[in-house]
Formats: structure tokens, sequence, C-alpha cells
């Protein structure tokens, strides 16, 4: 079952013959990553002349701290999407692995070394949970994770309860902010960058990287290619779980302050920006880069209108729109195409 | 797939998106240093404080709440609007949509970068921002807190609403009045963590060891989140575990107006007794309808109005947040800085029957 | 992809059945049959339970009080059924339901003489206009419909912000005659609880003797085949969403005459209570299969556990904990069910034949 459950209807596109179609529909689709590309390009030069204060280096270290978690959940859920599936239990796992890190730190006595490493496993465990269901049981990953989103926040709500751990060390919260000495990108931006790679290596450059576009496309198919689709998928799950974990300890660290409401909402941005990105709902679609460049985007959208003093609550129409255009633009424009060129064609059949 | 093409695209966008970050760090490396203290001019005056100095005119104060859509929030910065205007400052309100301390942070961020001479803010998490206000405080920035306090370090003043001993005392002493001094009591508080109640809380025990309320037995504490669906479910449970409750306190304006709302639905109105801090609109019904004998509150335009001269105040160095450092509020009058720069407003105000219809807030 | 199917594609497209699709679809109708029955047993433990620990539990407050606080989730699980069953799902409800609440008090608030009525006729207008914005999308420009609610979840709630901007709205605005509505009992039952039964009748009968009705069912069990049968599918799916939205806006309307008090923020986080109160109740997530009954049912049963944990004194934050593993149990005991039933059929159909 590749694309489980709540889609409306496969792409019409799909169903539809014709070799010249889908020629065109490539093409305009590896072509999505460099709309956005574009577009993030545009947004940029336009608030750096029209915003004050937009093209700082302060404010670019603004910027760039707020995106990093949006980032690193992002890398995995671009591989998951692609298969087929979907990981909404992200900023839940995000939120308990924070309050787990805090819970130790205040009653364990491990050092935070330690702590971060334990995290880290902790997060491939409730990456693993989600796994065994999707997999394992053969259940449709959206049910799951929406199950697991509210099971792990209820979880980090009864780690600390309402309170929050504050006290840790100042030079680890202060490390997490530094920037790289004489420029003002953040020093977290360096592991984002390699991780961002290996993730692309392996999405681009590798066979297990094509398998999961097959499985996007066609679990069946993609089994019949060696590669076997439950226990990539697993991983997938398990991957994100641990990605989480890392954002969890940057999230705690950055904000000096573990509690349970952390990251809430963020699973709905990092979709958001997966699917500006470029990256098919149905699966089988789309790349890192224009992934990275979507992130981007929205980060300066929003920071360029935060500047402008454009008030919080059009902010929330604007990301609702963005996630709205960026799945419908694709599908008309295709379609439009698809019409033309399928007008093109039957006129020199009837003359 | 032609993967040639494909390599030379990716190629392509990753030399811009490159490109993109580099550019961005080179303008960061020389302009660093970008804050707006010009109109600040001296403020930066660590010296001492100059009771004499006059308040500056055209002063950018920002107002940050704990979340835009709160209404209590929407009273408190219209109060601060009053008292920027006032004063000829520039008055602004921004924030995020939801009460969380991250995007406060952006926030704070922004508004270091729009370079404010003076942030207002009511914080969600004491440590979450600090980070972001120390940064804005060493961009050049006066920052004060309200309502809801942050480590004393990261900022220069809190205004309080009122001592804490001022509620407890306050609140335990109305519901004493009101169930005629014993019985069992309960207490529908907000969130575990919020450090004002449970301070508040803590006085109340205290102040309930006094001979004078030795008959008054604190059963439990409840927490409904400021949830308003959550504090009426918990308000019921509250008076099924507990069937000789006589009186319940309720220090958040959520809670009280839930469990108003149940008390005034159900068979235990009027006996079952209920005060605490509430809005003179939101409790309106219930006074009036016999749920609610009396309750209390400060002012939140008051306060909005007191932090927003707070601010000036330390913008134009007349105060630098020391202790004994004395100030003029507008309509207000004079206040005096109290130990870890604490200004406090007053004693709340009670309201009943006789007198809620003089209040709209 | 096996699910529990209810054997509506055949009784849809007119065929008679034939004997042993008569006989899987006792089979199933029982399976669910038994589904509500669990609920229901599950539900009368939960009550024991609580009971035991604090007899006032079931006294007649109480009991009052657990029929409103789930009448609202009710008519909203209830629109999600139709939802859920075509495939689909509709996460944008509880921003629907925040802005035609803030939209009723709204209306009171610039035109006090309203009579409630007409306020109730507006709001699931509104509501029904929200559903025909989530609806067009989704069968116009046939994306999922997870990603479009996801988008209007934020756009709607942003539109309630931003015209709600830190506004209240409160009891005393409202006229009495309509707040009434929201606590008023008759015969000790409230009347909110008993408009949520209507809804709940009339959904449950429409998805079970009206031939539309069925080939909700249909298209939810394969969206091709139905389509090849003939069945409208983009027009079903958009009257669907239509209709819960008009439900998500009735509640909204119930929501304002409930609480009283009222700002932006109403409703925010409910649609994964909807969706729990759904799954929970045997409307399976991968559409094709579920009842009316069982999604109120579950959203019962969901209600209760809330006022249970508050009367048994457990710690609140238990309570979200306790919703997402609902989920995942209800989820897993489908699938189960479903594995189930398909090796016995296949048992069955070889004895058939």
């Amino acid at each position: 079952m590749a694309h489980d459950s709540l889609y409306a209807a496969p792409p019409a596109v799909e169903a539809e013959p014709g070799a010249g179609r889908l020629a065109t529909l490539r093409g305009l689709l590896g072509s999505w990553d460099a709309v956005i590309v574009g577009a993030l390009v545009v947004a940029v030069l336009v608030a750096g002349l029209t915003v004050e204060n937009f093209a700082t280096g302060r404010n670019a270290q603004f910027l760039l701290l707020d995106l990093v978690p949006l980032a690193l959940i992002a890398l995995p859920m671009t591989l998951i999407v692609i298969t087929g599936e979907i990981d909404l239990s992200v900023a839940s796992m995000v939120g308990l692995c924070s309050t787990l890190m805090g819970q130790l730190w205040l009653s364990s006595g491990l050092s935070l070394e330690l702590i971060c490493v334990l995290v880290v496993l902790l997060g491939a465990v409730l990456g693993a949970v989600n796994g065994l269901f999707v997999t394992g049981f053969g259940l449709p990953s959206l049910a799951v994770t929406i199950g697991t989103l509210a099971l792990y926040r209820g979880l980090s709500f009864v780690v600390l309860g309402d309170q929050a751990v504050a006290d840790f060390p100042a030079d680890w919260t202060a490390a997490v902010v530094r920037n790289i000495p004489g420029t003002s990108i953040p020093v977290v931006v360096v592991p984002l960058l390699l991780l961002a790679l290996v993730f692309g290596v392996v999405l681009h450059a590798t066979p297990a990287g094509r398998a999961l576009y097959a499985m996007g496309n066609n679990d069946q198919a993609a089994t019949f290619t060696g590669v076997s689709v439950a226990r990539t998928k697993f991983w997938l799950f398990v991957v994100s779980g641990a990605v989480c974990g890392l954002v969890g300890i940057f999230w705690t660290l950055r904000y000096a302050s573990a509690r349970g409401d952390n990251a809430t909402g963020l699973e709905l941005t990092v979709v958001t920006a997966v699917l500006l990105g470029g990256v098919s709902i149905f699966g089988g679609r789309g790349a890192l880069l224009g992934v990275l460049a979507g992130v981007l985007l929205l980060g300066v959208l929003r920071n360029a209108l935060q500047l402008a003093d454009v008030d919080a609550n059009a902010l929330t129409i604007v990301t609702g729109t963005l996630l709205i255009a960026s799945v419908v633009l694709p599908n008309a424009v295709a379609d439009i195409r698809a019409r033309l060129h399928r007008r093109r064609q039957r006129r020199p059949v009837a003359s | 797939m032609s993967a040639y093409r494909r390599g030379l695209r990716v190629g392509a966008t990753s030399l811009t998106l490159a490109a993109l970050l580099l550019s961005a760090a080179a303008c960061g490396g020389t302009t660093r240093d970008n804050s707006g203290n010009d109109a600040g001019g001296g403020t930066q005056a660590s010296g001492g404080a100059n009771p004499d100095a006059a308040i500056k005119e055209g002063l950018k104060i920002a107002f940050l709440p704990k979340q835009l859509n709160n209404p209590y929030f929407t009273v408190s910065d219209n109060g601060g609007k009053d008292a920027v205007t006032e004063i000829k400052g520039e008055f602004k309100e921004v924030g995020p949509s939801e009460a969380s301390a991250s995007s406060q942070v952006s926030y704070i961020n922004t508004l270091s970068q729009q370079g404010m001479d003076v942030i207002v803010t009511s914080a969600n998490d004491p440590n979450a921002i600090c980070g972001a206000l120390n940064q804005a405080k060493a961009a050049g920035a006066k920052i004060v807190t309200f309502d809801s306090d942050t480590k004393p370090e990261c900022r220069q003043i809190f205004v309080n609403q009122v001592t804490a001993e001022g509620i407890a005392e306050n609140q335990v002493k109305l519901i004493s009045q009101q169930i005629g001094g014993e019985g069992e009591i309960a207490i529908l508080s907000a969130t575990a963590n919020a450090t004002n109640q449970n301070a508040w809380i803590a006085l109340m025990k205290d102040e309930l060891k006094k001979p004078e309320y030795s008959k008054i037995k604190l059963v439990t504490v409840a927490y409904g989140n400021d949830d308003d669906q959550k504090s009426f479910q918990e308000t019921q449970g509250l008076l099924q575990s507990y069937p000789n409750l006589k009186g319940i306190i309720s220090p958040t304006t959520v809670g009280v107006a839930a469990a108003g709302r149940y008390l005034s639905g159900s068979q235990y109105k009027g006996k079952v007794k209920l005060t605490g801090l509430g809005t003179p609109n939101q409790m309106r019904q219930y006074v009036k309808d016999g749920t609610v004998d009396a309750f209390a509150l400060w002012s939140p335009a008051d306060l909005g109005y007191l932090a927003a001269y707070a601010g000036a105040a330390l913008a134009s160095g007349q105060i630098t947040g020391a202790e004994g450092d004395k100030f003029k509020a507008g309509k207000l009058g004079e206040f005096t800085v109290g130990k870890d720069g604490v200004v406090v407003l007053g004693p709340p105000t009670v309201f009943d029957k006789n007198n809620i219809d003089q209040f709209q807030f | 992809m096996s699910r529990t199917d209810t054997g509506a594609p055949e009784r849809a497209t007119g065929n008679a059945p034939t004997e042993p699709d008569r006989r899987r679809h006792g089979l199933t109708e029982r399976l669910l049959a038994v589904r509500e029955l669990s609920l229901l047993i599950a539900l009368g433990l939960l009550v024991l339970v609580t009971t035991v620990r604090n007899d006032r539990f079931l006294s007649g407050q109480s009991v009052k009080d657990l029929l409103l606080g789930c009448a609202i989730l009710v008519i909203l699980a209830v629109g999600q059924t139709l939802v859920i069953v075509t495939r689909n799902v509709d996460l944008s409800v509880g921003s629907i339901l925040g802005l035609v609440a803030f939209a009723t008090g709204s209306l009171f608030l610039s035109a006090p003489g309203t009579p409630w009525p007409v306020a109730l006729v507006l709001g699931v207008a509104l509501g029904a206009l929200c559903g025909v914005v989530n609806g067009g999308l989704i069968a116009v420009a046939r994306v999922p419909a997870l990603v479009i609610t996801l988008g209007t979840l934020y756009a709607f709630r942003g539109v309630d912000y931003y015209w709600a901007s830190g506004r209240q709205i409160n009891a005393a605005d409202m006229p009495s005659s309509f707040l009434r509505l929201g606590n008023q009992t008759v015969l000790g039952v409230p009347v909110l609880f008993l408009v949520a039964l209507v809804v709940v009748a009339v959904v449950g009968f429409y998805l079970r003797s009206y031939r539309s009705g069925r080939e909700l069912y249909a298209i939810g069990s394969e969206p091709a085949a139905a389509r090849l049968s003939g069945i409208p599918v983009g027009r079903r799916v958009f009257a669907v969403f239509v209709a819960n939205g008009a439900l998500a806006g009735l509640a909204g309307v119930l929501y304002a005459a409930r609480f009283g008090t009222l700002d932006a923020a109403a409703g925010t986080g409910l649609e994964l209570q909807v969706v729990a109160a759904a799954v929970v109740g045997g409307v399976a997530i991968f559409g094709g299969s579920g009842s009316a009954y069982g999604a109120a049912l579950g959203a019962v049963l969901l209600t209760t556990i809330g006022s249970s944990l508050a009367v048994l004194r457990i710690d609140p934050f238990w309570q979200q904990a306790v919703v997402g593993a609902l989920i995942l149990a209800a989820i897993g005991l489908d699938r189960l069910l479903a594995l189930r039933v398909a090796a016995r059929l296949r048992g069955r159909s070889a004895h058939g034949a």
C-alpha cells in the first residue's frame, strides 16, 4: 500500500497513458525545484531591498537559527514522503526528547554528553515504534503517526508535568547559538549541511535512493527490484526519530528550557516546507535541494513579514495558503500543460 | 531519468544556494552591530539614574504579550498604548498567535533588529526567552516584563500586578467571608508551572495557617491548564470528589469564568461559593445570577500603562532599575522600584454586585 | 489492502447479492455490531470503575454534565465519519468551529435582536461555505484532502484570529434565549445532546439506507471501481465535505451557546479528538467502513475518559497520552479483525464454490 488512505484520488496523470504527457510532466516537475529556488532568490532580493533591517548579519543569524530544527526534520521527512508515507509525530518526538533530556539532567546525575547520546537513541526508539506499526502491522502511516502525535505529546507532559527544566550549563546553551568565527552563520548550520549532504547522496546517488522513488511509485515493483520495502521504511522512521532526538537537544539548549510543549505544531510547518519543496504527497517524486530551498523560502517569508510588522495572524493565513498553493499549483499547471499537449497532438491527426 | 541533466540541475541549484548563504554571511561580517540606539542617544548611561531627566519624546516602545489573541493582554496592551501616546512615543504591539516561548524569541529578535528603545513583554517561560532578551539588551533596548516575569537578570524592571502576599491575603479573606469562616475549600489553578500562581498558592497555604482561618481546610489544588473546557471538567471533578466542598478559589481569569459557568448551571449554584481573579465582563453574569458573591482583579489596563511608563523612564535615564529609584507614571502617580527591580501596581480591586457595573474590561 | 467491507458496492450498483456475498455481508455487519458492543462494554466498565471509586459519578448532575460535554464532539465525529468513509479526512473542523462560533457571537453583538434560529441557520451556512472551499479544492484540483484541510486549518483559523483581533465576546453580549439553548434540559436531558442524537440518527440512517449513502462506502473501498460503476465520485466527495462543514458550523453555534465566552481560539486542536473519536468508534481511517453510531460512541467514550480522569484525580497530563494510545489500539484492532475476516472469507468462499 504505497499511498495509504486519505488521498482523494490518485493523480489522474498516472492513470492516463501517453509518453509525451509524462515527458512534459517530468520536465515540469524537474523544474519545480528551480521554480522554488527562483522564488527564494526573488523573495530574498525583494525583502533585502524593501524590508528595513532584513539584509543584516544579525538577521541572517536569527533566521538561520530559527530554521535549523525545521531543516533537520525536513531531511528524513523528504525521504519518507518520497516513499509514499508520512510522519506527523515529529514535533511530538522533539517535545518528548526535550523533556526526557530535562528529566535525565534533573534526576539521573549522568553527564550531559551521555544524556545527549541517550536522547538520540530514545528518539530512534520512538521512531521505531512508528516504523513497527507501519511496516510490521501494515497500518497506514498517517493514522499511526496521528496516534503517536497525541501519545508522544501526552507522554512529554507526563515526563515533566508542566514543569520546565532550565539549569543547563551556560557554556552548552551558548555553544548552540554561537556563530562561525568571523561570520554571522551559526555553527549548527555546519552539521546540518553535513547531514543534508549525506541524505542528498543517499537519495540521489545510490541504488537505495532510487529504490525509495520506486516504492513511492509502486510498492510491488520496488519489491521486484530486490529491496525490502518494509525494512527500508522501518529504518526511515527510525532515522526520523533519531533526527528528532537531535532537534530535541538543539531546541532544549537553544531555549535553555526543557518543557512539554516544546515544538508544538512544528509538524505542520515541516510538511508545508517539504511539499513546497516539490515533493509529491503521493510519493515517488521530489528532490532534497528543492526541500532545502522550500525551508529557506518559508523562513525568509516569515522573517521578512515579521520585520515588516505584518500581524502574526496574517502569517497564519500565509502559511496555510502557501501549503495549499504548493500542492494545487503543480497539479493545475501539469493539467493545463497536458491539456495543451494533447490538443497539439490531436491536431496533426485530425488534419 | 536523465541523470546528467539532473546532475547539472542539482549542481546549479546548490551553487545558487551556496551563493545566497555566502552573501548573507558576507554582509553579516561587516554590519555586526546594527542596532538602532541612535534614537535613545546616551541612554546606555550605566553610571546611575538621573531622577530629573525628562521623559524623551519619540521613544519606540513595543509590547510583546504572551499571545496576541488573549483578551486580557489586548486590554493591558491598550493601556500601554495610552501611556505611549501621552509621552509622544511610537507604540507597537506584536506577538505570536499561540502562547509559546520559542515564537516569542523570534519576535524579540525581530524587535531588537528593528532597534526598539523599549521592549515590554510577558514571558511564556522564565528562562527560554532570556538569551534573546539579553541580546536585545546588548543591542540597546530596555527590557520591562509585566504580568509574568523572567529571571531577574534578563530584564531591568518587572511590573508586578500586585504582591503575591496581597493576592493570597485577599483571596483567603474573600472565601472565608463567603463560606462563613469554616469548611472545606479547593483551589482551581492554571497550569502547574505557572510561576505566579504557584507563589500565590504557597502563600495562601501560609495564610490559612493563621488562627482566624483554623476551621478552613484546603483539600486539593486542581489544574485547569487555563483551558476553558478543562477547567470546566476539573470543577465538575472537584465537586464530585469532595461532597463537602464549601468553596473554590480560582486565581486565574480562565478558571474562575469556567467554574462560574459550571456552578451557575448546576445544583451547586449559590451553595458552593466561588471567588478568584476574574475580569468583570466575564463574571458579570455570574455575579448577577447569584453564583458569585465577590471576586478580585487588578486593572490590566493600568498594568500595561505602568509598564510603558517604567520602560520610558528607563530609556530616558530617569531610573536604572535599581532598588529605591522613583518615577512618575502619568495618572497613576509615583512608583518606587523595589528589590530585584520589581514595581508593584497596587492592591487588587474587589468586584461585587454593587460596583461591577462601573467596570468595563 | 484488506479491510472490512460492508458489502456496499453490491447493493449500490443494484446487483442482486449472490449467496456468498450475502453471507459475507452478514458477517461484516455483525463485526460492526460487535465493535459497537465492545465500545459500550468499555464505556460501561469505565463508568463502573469510576463510580466504585466515587459514587457521585453516576448522580443526575454528573450524567447531565457528561451528556452536555460530549454533544459537540459527537456531532463533529459523525460529520467526520461521512468524510473518512470516502477515504478522505477533514482536519479543518476545529478551525471551522472556531470561526463559526466567533461569527455567531459577532452577529449577536452587531444585531442584538437576532432570533436564535436565524443565527443557527447562518452559522450552519457559514460552516457549509467553509466545506465548499475544502471540497472545491479537493474535488476540482484533485489534491489529497489531508494536505488541503491541513492548509485550511491554518487559513480558517487565521481568518478567525484576524477578525477577532484579540477581542472576546462574553455571555452578557448574547441573548439569554440563545444561551439557555446551551444549558437547558428536557426531561433531564440536555437540549444539546438531543440535537446531537438527531444528527446521529439522520446521518446513520442516510449512510445505511440511502443509495447515495451506500455509494460513499463504495468510493472509500475502491475509488477507481466506484468511478467505473458510474458513481459520480467527485460530486459525492464534494457533497460530503460540504455536509461536514455544515455540521462543524452547527457545532460552532452550539459551542457559542454552551460556553458563552468566545475568543478566536475556540476549538483549537479539536480535530485530533474528532479523528480519534471516529477511529476509536470503528471508522476505518482508510475508508469504506464504519458507522455514525460507532463514531458517536467513540466520542462519548473519549469525553467520559476526560471526566473520569478528573473525578479519579489522575494527573490530567495523561489524558492526551491515553487518546493517542487509544487511536493506536483502535487501528491495530481493526487491522487484526480485517485480517481475520479475510481469512475466514477465503475459507468460506472455498466451500461455497
